[in-house]
């Protein structure tokens, strides 16, 4: 076994652990992070390996909540087919927004992709009678049960979480040491001395921007199947910032990061809200401050200083 | 009423949201065409001359014109003035790098609307008309007001019109925006003509704001549907061109008020975003833009 390999297991195990020392509401909590980090995992490969900058990725979430949640509440679907549903329309949205979004670059993309993400937003708006709208819906209890686990109980939702987010981990951790992998970093690198290499950098940033939806979508059904209500504010530009932000903080480009980066902004805002309620603030603040003075993160910076080969 | 007059209406309040969005737009525009900065925090300028119009109109005694046009010079004053201070200890810094700053103008955005909320609260506050003067219409009264608001800022898009091509400050800005490295061996200071034209930028978004809060409340989630419209307007009237940007406002303004009246304001936002996408990807330099 390499060494990034036991590093990821421990990881795991570390989580698994602490699922049975810290009390019980902790574990809600852990499982929400779980979630998150899945959602950010694949955001990171888009961003810090392919250096695909994307503001849209709320769409991909809330296909995924949305393509998982809607199924549920109107013909009745279990978990286990409502989830591989949302994985899918993540999936089949980022290939759709991919088609189109990756003829530009740059800017231009960060735009393209936020408009799309908009466009979504507002058509689960504008269909409220379908979509519960605003107000968004709850997920029916008869949904919420994966091969004989509760969701609506701590434990279960927290193992639910685990294993979605180890298969998430471990699979970003094969495709970056992969050949694509080494492909993907090239794109970010030198887009023009990767496509002489023989890489077809459309079809490649393709393949890429439909794993992170993937991801996304997977992540967004679970949130709608865990904690149990889907809503049209997982579609608004929050959720696109969110994994941004989970990525920056955590480090970008770096298998673990987005875990780190949800796991400490989690607990930023938790320990925050105990002084002031303007948890919004902190987040532009932590923003601002990665931008200008860390724009590697905390794994980036883990990586030049102590271990270059941590993936 | 039949049809006509209901075009009527729907033609009115769409040239108030033409003329409010023409100013913030070009606000928008001039930064990007001169610092090739996305200011994702331009929207919260907005929203922001909006509260202060607001602070200003509780304050200050006496008839409500003279609190607007004092809130019409402070507004503006204020908000350039946080601009430049923005763009002094954060956009300078990150050496204007357009992906950064980005970043770095999402995390003000949230900044600036927490702030709000703190210190003004979660509350829509009406500030009142600077006069009161009705036009009665066969079909349906409408407030003078409106038109006052479409005449103003086609009077200040003149006054930026004749700033950047008749004033010697104007001629250094497209200086800096053909090319800086040049402007900066030919003496001109680039970092003040960013600073100053980031404060412009954010002045202007300020006075559309100050101008349209008595017909639509000062609220701090204001500034969401300015943003997202002047990007519209900007991209599809071609990045950094001035004339294609006024010209596109009047374009998205003018069909918002009438798919809004119509149809729904939602389908209207729909229509424009997708519309905006399409753009960006098959024609980058905007409907009526010449170069990229």
């Amino acid at each position: 076994m390499s060494r990034a390999f036991t590093l990821h297991l421990a990881v795991l195990s570390g989580l698994l652990a602490a699922a049975f020392l810290v009390p019980d509401w902790q574990v809600t909590n852990l499982a929400r992070i779980l979630v998150l980090a899945t959602f950010a995992t694949g955001y990171n490969l888009a961003f810090g390996y392919t250096g695909l900058l994307s503001l849209g990725h709320a769409l991909f979430f809330a296909a995924g909540m949305y393509g998982a949640g809607l199924p549920a509440w109107h013909w009745d679907w279990p978990a286990l087919p409502a989830l591989l549903a949302g994985t899918a329309a993540g999936g089949a949205f980022a290939f759709a927004t991919g088609l189109l979004a990756l003829r530009t670059a740059g800017v231009s993309f960060m735009i393209v992709t936020l408009m799309f993400a908009q466009a979504f937003a507002l058509t689960i708006l504008y269909f409220n009678t379908w979509t519960g709208g605003d107000e968004g819906f709850v997920i029916p209890d008869a949904a919420r049960v994966l091969f004989g686990l509760d969701l609506s109980q701590d434990m279960p939702r927290f193992f639910a979480a685990l294993v979605l987010f180890a298969i998430g981990l471990l699979a970003a951790l094969a495709l970056v040491q992969s050949r694509f992998g080494r492909a993907m970093v090239a794109l970010r690198e030198n887009e023009e001395r990767a496509r002489m290499l023989g890489i077809n950098p459309y079809a490649a940033k393709l393949r890429v921007l439909v794993i992170s939806g993937l991801y996304a979508g997977a992540a967004g059904a679970a949130y709608g199947l865990f904690f149990g209500y889907a809503g049209g504010s997982f579609a608004g530009i929050q959720y696109s910032i969110l994994p941004m932000l989970y990525v920056l903080l955590g480090g970008a480009g770096t298998t673990l990061g987005g875990l780190l980066g949800a796991g400490v902004m989690f607990y930023l805002i938790d320990f925050a809200s105990d002084i002031t309620d303007a948890w919004l603030f902190l987040v532009g603040a932590v923003l601002v401050v990665l931008v200008l003075f860390a724009p590697k993160g905390i794994l980036g910076w883990v990586r030049a200083k102590w271990w270059g080969g941590l993936p | 009423m039949a049809f006509g007059p209901f075009l009527l209406l729907a033609l009115i309040e769409g040239m108030v949201t033409a003329a409010v969005l023409s100013l913030a737009a070009v606000g928008l525009s001039l930064v990007f065409g001169v610092m090739r900065v996305v200011n994702v925090a331009h929207g919260e300028f907005f929203m922001l001359g909006a509260v202060i119009a607001w602070f200003v109109a509780a304050t200050v005694p006496g008839p409500a014109w003279l609190a607007f046009l004092a809130a019409l010079v402070i507004a503006p004053v204020l908000v350039g003035a946080l601009a430049a201070a923005a763009d002094a200890l954060i956009l300078k810094r990150l050496n204007y790098d357009p992906e950064a700053t980005i970043v770095a103008t999402i995390g003000l955005m949230y900044m600036i609307q927490q702030a709000a909320l703190t210190f003004y609260g979660p509350d829509a506050r009406p500030v009142p008309a600077p006069f009161e003067w009705r036009i009665q219409l066969p079909w349906f009264g409408t407030s003078g007001y409106k038109f006052f608001v479409v005449a103003a800022a086609i009077a200040v898009l003149l006054a930026v019109w004749a700033l950047m091509t008749r004033t010697k400050a104007g001629l250094i800005m497209r200086a800096t925006q053909v090319d800086r490295d040049v402007a900066r061996a030919f003496g001109i200071n680039v970092d003040r003509v960013y600073m100053g034209t980031f404060a412009l930028g954010a002045g202007l978004a300020a006075v559309a704001a100050v101008l349209v809060v008595p017909i639509q409340q000062a609220h701090y989630l204001m500034g969401h549907d300015p943003l997202l419209l002047s990007f519209i307007v900007v991209i599809i009237g071609g990045l950094g061109s001035l004339r294609g940007t006024v010209l596109a406002a009047l374009i998205i303004g003018l069909s918002d008020g009438v798919i809004s009246m119509f149809f729904s304001p939602t389908l209207a936002k729909i229509i424009a975003t997708l519309l905006v996408a399409m753009v960006l990807v098959f024609r980058p330099q905007g409907l009526f833009g010449a170069r990229a």
